[in-house]
């Protein structure tokens, strides 16, 4: 058995953030466990840039970004273990991890941060008709493919959603050659970034299909193309608009789900809507002493937020870890009309700061006012002019506001159109 | 006169902007931005349009196949496959660091292209 303060799973954008903001605060003895061979997480194959806007004031690339913490890192004593898969949580903060060099480790640790990020939606998770033949694969996957392995997964592409992966992959494909031949999206409206329309997708001509769904791959050993349908406001496809369309390549970029196998195992109940652990101001989750931040906790937009949610954490489990962490009564929030859900799911009444509550909304709103209440008062009132499920917003509760309520309260967050 | 509604793309944002351009295509004036960089992107994505570009250049000797590269500023939007051309021809002898040029002044652009990760 190892003896740490601080043990934090998984070294991305999240973890990193975390046990350098922990480390700041005084924390000694941190232990960053990593299941790759490198820090970095995902960023390091986003090679495109975007990243840094709000942290660092400029425009970074994903290794750019991730190479800035990683040099931090390397200048602190906080032990990092890449090539390291995590195993288990005991009851008692005990993480069971295992690797090469080390065999099974057992680390003792006060408190733990949970960074393990997230994974992509697979096929299985969709109903599509069709046999399995290579060439469908997730914009993740091809993103590795082609931006750390150096090949090119086909030539005429289809990508299924209009997530960001998907946007920056209809790019990065037709920048090396090929042929991405159109975007469906079974919403609406786009999940991803309007920048990311505007400079992957009509700076190349490529369509965006809006309320169209791939219905069924063809092709026995290779995909040999594609069947997509127009789909109805249940979202179901409409019979007599299927269209056959010619591909080698489906890549799908249908959402994202973080990866709380360690938090169940823990167990850590998951917010329903966004499969991670409830949170408090802290991203203390349920369990004293366990943190949850970046996309395990929620699926972000931008990483620039990752950083900033992961140092609440990173503080959060300092003080805990110094025993001078609020932990009482609390508040509970709650998304309504139109807000989706809010993380954190709940405030201690007394607690040391000013909360951002973050959430995102069911649909698109134009002109509309985000309303904050609380036992049928008006906390705050924001006008908006535009709030769309693929951006990520918030709201600032000051800790007075928060320690004037009552005794099991609820702070409700609505749209008001 | 044209008015021309455009996305900003200098940041996540995506901030709507209308470009009110004179007869011979100049630019009268700039609305919906909420930053400086906003104006200056309407302003030359009306003029000269311009992009970042950002791809991976083959690694010669080492553990990885290829290291990121991104252009050291934007070049024209019009000359992004030229520029492609040119980056996928060559390549780069490992050990890399980030901020290594790669090719410089690519197509006489005056810009560099730089890798944006280490590689070994």
């Amino acid at each position: 058995m190892t003896n740490f303060d601080l043990a934090v799973v998984g070294g991305g954008p999240a973890g990193m953030a975390a046990a350098l903001k922990a480390h700041e605060e005084g924390i000694e003895k941190i232990v960053v466990l990593e299941r790759a061979e490198t820090l970095g997480g995902i960023l390091e194959q986003c090679i495109h840039t975007g990243f840094g806007l709000h942290y660092f004031g400029e425009e970074l690339s994903g290794p750019e970004y991730a190479g800035r913490f990683i040099k931090l890192l390397e200048n602190t004593n906080i032990v990092v273990k890449t090539d390291t898969m995590v195993l288990d949580i005991a009851e008692d903060n005990t993480v069971t991890a295992v690797n090469k060099t080390d065999g099974l480790l057992k680390i003792s640790a006060k408190a733990v941060v949970l960074a393990m990020g997230c994974r992509e939606r697979p096929r299985g998770a969709l109903s599509i008709a069709g046999s399995r033949g290579s060439g469908i694969m997730t914009a993740g996957t091809a993103q590795k493919y082609v931006n750390i392995d150096g090949y090119m997964p086909g030539h005429e592409v289809v990508i299924l959603g209009s997530g960001d992966i998907g946007l920056i992959m209809a790019r990065r494909m037709t920048l090396e050659g090929a042929k991405v031949k159109m975007v469906c999206e079974l919403m609406p409206y786009s999940g991803g970034l309007t920048r990311n329309i505007v400079q992957c997708l009509e700076d190349f001509n490529i369509p965006l299909k809006l309320s169209t769904t791939v219905v069924a791959t063809h092709g026995k050993d290779r995909l040999e193309g594609v069947t997509i349908a127009k789909v109805d406001e249940k979202l179901q496809p409409i019979k007599g608009t299927e269209e056959y369309v010619p591909c080698d390549t489906l890549m799908l970029s249908v959402g994202l789900i973080p990866e709380n196998e360690l938090s169940k195992n823990a167990g850590l109940t998951l917010d329903r809507i966004t499969n991670g652990p409830k949170v408090d101001e802290y991203r203390e989750t349920e369990h004293k002493g366990v943190f949850a931040c970046g996309n395990v906790l929620q699926v972000h937009d931008l990483v620039d937020y990752v950083t900033e949610e992961s140092q609440i954490a990173g503080l959060g489990a300092a003080k805990f870890i110094k025993g001078e962490k609020i932990s009482g009564d609390c508040i509970e929030t709650c998304g309504i009309n139109g807000v989706r859900y809010i993380v954190p799911q709940r405030i201690n009444r007394e607690t040391d700061t000013d909360v951002k509550l973050y959430f995102r909304v069911g649909a698109v709103f134009k002109n509309a006012a985000i309303v904050v209440e609380a036992n049928g008062e008006t906390i705050l009132s924001k006008k908006k002019k535009k709030l769309c499920p693929g951006e990520m917003e918030y709201v600032l509760i000051k800790k007075d506001v928060i320690a004037n309520l009552p005794k099991d309260s609820v702070i409700t967050v609505r749209v008001e159109a | 006169m044209e008015k021309r509604e455009l996305v900003c793309v200098a940041c996540p944002l995506g901030c709507g902007i209308t470009v009110t351009l004179g007869d011979s295509g100049e630019v009268l004036d700039v609305t919906g931005n909420t930053c400086k960089r906003g104006d200056a992107y309407a302003r030359s994505e009306c003029t000269a349009p311009t992009r970042s570009l950002t791809t991976t250049v083959r690694v010669e000797g080492g553990k990885a196949y290829v290291v990121p590269v991104k252009s050291a500023g934007p070049v024209p939007k019009g000359m992004m496959f030229d520029c492609m051309k040119v980056i996928n021809e060559a390549s780069i002898k490992a050990p890399v660091k980030i901020g290594d040029v790669v090719i410089k002044n690519i197509l006489g652009t005056g810009v560099d292209i730089v890798a944006t990760n280490n590689a070994e």
